[in-house]
């Protein structure tokens, strides 16, 4: 098992390097010019001189290269500075200043470091994703567990038809049509999320409650989808095993047999596919924090883009592509450790 | 199950019943999935609907009158007496006064073919690689690697950074809906192979193995005739699924680019473009949102169910009982 994790790990590096390189060459056949919102009165020579102030002098390899050192080691340093500086956890440590004289990923839209933005707009899409995960897996394992149980039953009709719908309505539809219903017709919940809000008292708390609960239960509807057939197929193929039989026969109570037996086994295949989901999740996110306004990273990602703001797409999108890579070797260590038939060396 | 009276003598049971072909068994166990029979009707119909629908509702899409903008549509006057409705705008029209059934028409010829072709391109890519790695050893390695490496790039985000990047270029040479629509389906069918990829190397590596493929081998059957005349055949049935499921995700990927505002432009709507394009008056006119809206969400729905009844249909396992 420890062989097979080093072994995906050392893996992962050079499949990380690749993917970085794909995204920066992808950015780099972009038409769009920073400069293009200079004024015209401005000198070439004094737009080829800011253009190099941006770090666009370069040619190709070095500027890959430099970007690469900036995120892999300046940012760690920066990082580990804030840890001795800042938190508890490590505050009690003398000092560091690794990461002082050194360039970051700096942003050509506000000219701040791509990081700190990051880090600014993660609490928001953690809050609403995170959330929204939770909840998707927390409706869906019953509705997997019962439906499977009572195989091709009205609730099981009614589970399975309702998953279909969850899987085939896109995000872009259920967020208006949840705006134009709950936001607009009855006046519940308010139809953008305010991420300047603070939560201070009960009433505070309450409003905050409100303006998640919209995009939580859209987010949430997609998770339930997924989740809850993985979780009835599990079951079903569990349900049938020799195993459960000799539990029934040897007298254990029904509720042992599907609660226990039955369900820690077919857990197995669908912590590994939660695990899968995470960073899928993210991506999905993009589209709902636009439909609801919340301040959130796949935000940051869209207007980003819009304003060819490239050191921030590329670091984001590496980001997502760093998410999918870590729990994709997350679920695959999972099953090994919680399956003990699955033999990785 | 024999008819004893008639062949009292013959030791042989002799099949009765005329033999049945594979495609009647399909079909027959097709029919039995509610749903997926309810989804095909739809998908016909929807199909139906925007081929021939532009031939009989005659009026342009981007014809403009503003003297009859903002109509509500002809059911609100149900419960709306004072709505502004019109029978020449069945569905009401939009705050430039364009027909709102017009749009939608030509927007599901749009979103159709986007889906239609992007699933071919996908499809196609993914059988070819699914195959090749499945079939010949040498290979197998290097492109199931591949795979897995394009398995793990983050998928939208890379595609909302490739269509704002080619948008340019792509409409100067091909014009502003022909460039846009080569981009967006080619983009679409190069991020979405994977999954089909994946499986039909599965099912080959397990053919490979079987007798029927040794026999073509040991007459010198050439591998290219192996794998159209053995191969394929046999992985058809879940080809076909992934492709089912794969109309469904290009339809739903390319309304969010438009939703997101990097797909086709105002012009040359899709269900996506309309959709988006009526977010922003949603409050007042919730028909324009909640259209478009239905429209991708029963397409969908449909394809889902029609994936289902095949994956069904497909498995002789299951088939027959």
């Amino acid at each position: 098992m420890l062989t097979y994790t080093i072994r995906r790990l050392l893996f992962s590096i050079p499949t990380l390097l690749f993917i970085s390189l794909i995204i920066f060459l992808l950015l780099e056949l972009a038409p769009g010019d920073p400069m293009a919102q200079v004024p015209l009165t401005v000198p070439p020579e004094v737009k080829q001189k800011m253009r190099e102030a941006l770090g666009l002098g370069e040619p190709l390899h070095i500027r890959y290269v430099k970007w690469l050192i900036q995120f892999f080691w300046v940012e760690p340093q920066v990082f580990i500075d804030w840890l001795t500086r800042d938190t508890w956890l490590l505050g009690w440590l003398p000092d560091t200043s690794f990461s002082e004289g050194k360039l970051r990923v700096i942003s050509w839209q506000t000219r701040s470091p791509v990081m700190d933005i990051v880090i600014q707009r993660i609490p928001q899409t953690l809050w609403v994703v995170g959330l929204a995960y939770v909840v998707g897996i927390l409706i869906a394992l019953p509705i997997g567990i019962y439906s499977a149980y009572r195989q091709y039953s009205v609730f099981d009709q009614a589970g399975t038809f309702v998953t279909m719908i969850g899987f085939s309505i896109p995000p872009f539809f259920t967020g208006p049509l949840l705006i134009v219903v709950f936001a607009v017709g009855l006046g519940w919940f308010p139809s953008i999320y305010d991420t300047t809000h603070v939560v201070r008292d009960w009433a505070s708390f309450k409003i905050q409650l409100q303006q998640m609960i919209m995009p939580v239960m859209v987010l949430a509807l997609q998770t339930t989808a997924q989740i809850s057939r993985f979780m009835r197929s599990s079951m079903l193929d569990n349900l049938n095993q020799d195993y459960v039989r000799t539990a029934r026969a040897k007298g254990l109570k029904e509720s042992v047999v599907v609660m226990v037996h039955v369900l820690r086994n077919s857990m197995i295949p669908v912590v590994t596919v939660i695990a899968l989901g995470i960073p899928s999740i993210f991506g999905g996110a993009i589209i709902t924090e636009n439909v609801f306004k919340v301040n959130g990273v796949g935000q940051l990602l869209l207007t980003a883009l819009f304003a060819n703001d490239l050191p921030m797409v590329q670091t984001l999108t590496f980001i997502f592509a760093l998410l999918i890579v870590v729990f994709n070797l997350i679920a695959d260590i999972l099953y090994g450790l919680l399956d003990p038939r699955i033999r990785y060396d | 199950m024999t008819d004893e009276t008639a062949t009292p003598k013959s030791f042989e049971p002799v099949p009765t019943a005329p033999p049945r072909s594979q495609w009647a068994d399909v079909w027959r166990q097709f029919r039995r999935h509610k749903g997926a029979l309810f989804g095909g009707g739809f998908l016909v119909f929807i199909t139906l609907a925007v081929l021939i629908g532009p031939y009989l509702w005659t009026v342009d899409p981007q014809k403009l009158n503003i003297r009859f903008k903002d109509i509500r549509p002809i059911y609100t006057a149900l419960w709306d007496g004072d709505a502004k409705v019109n029978w020449a705008y069945p569905l009401g029209s939009d705050n430039l006064g364009r027909d709102i059934l017009a749009n939608l028409l030509s927007g599901g010829r749009a979103s159709m073919a986007v889906g239609w072709a992007a699933m071919l391109i996908s499809v196609v890519i993914g059988t070819v690689i699914g195959v090749v790695a499945g079939f010949f050893k040498r290979l197998d390695g290097l492109f199931m690697r591949f795979t897995d490496l394009v398995l793990s790039l983050p998928i939208l985000p890379l595609l909302l950074v490739a269509v704002t990047l080619f948008r340019q270029p792509l409409r100067k040479n091909f014009g502003p809906e022909t460039g846009m629509f080569i981009l967006i389906v080619a983009i679409i069918g190069i991020t979405s192979w994977m999954q089909t990829a994946r499986i039909v190397r599965g099912e080959v590596l397990a053919l490979k193995e079987r007798e029927f493929i040794l026999a073509a081998r040991s007459i010198g059957t050439k591998p290219f005739k192996i794998i159209t005349r053995h191969l394929l055949p046999n992985v058809l049935s879940p080809i076909m699924v992934s492709a089912t499921l794969g109309l469904a995700t290009a339809i739903i990927t390319e309304s969010a680019l438009s939703f997101l505002g990097v797909g086709f432009p105002s012009d040359f709507p899709t269900w996506g473009k309309l959709l988006s394009d009526a977010v922003p008056r949603m409050e007042e006119f919730p028909e324009r949102v909640v259209l478009p809206g239905l429209m991708i969400s029963l397409t969908v729905l449909s394809v889902n169910y029609i994936g289902d009844g095949l994956r069904d249909a497909l498995d002789p396992r299951i088939r027959g009982r």
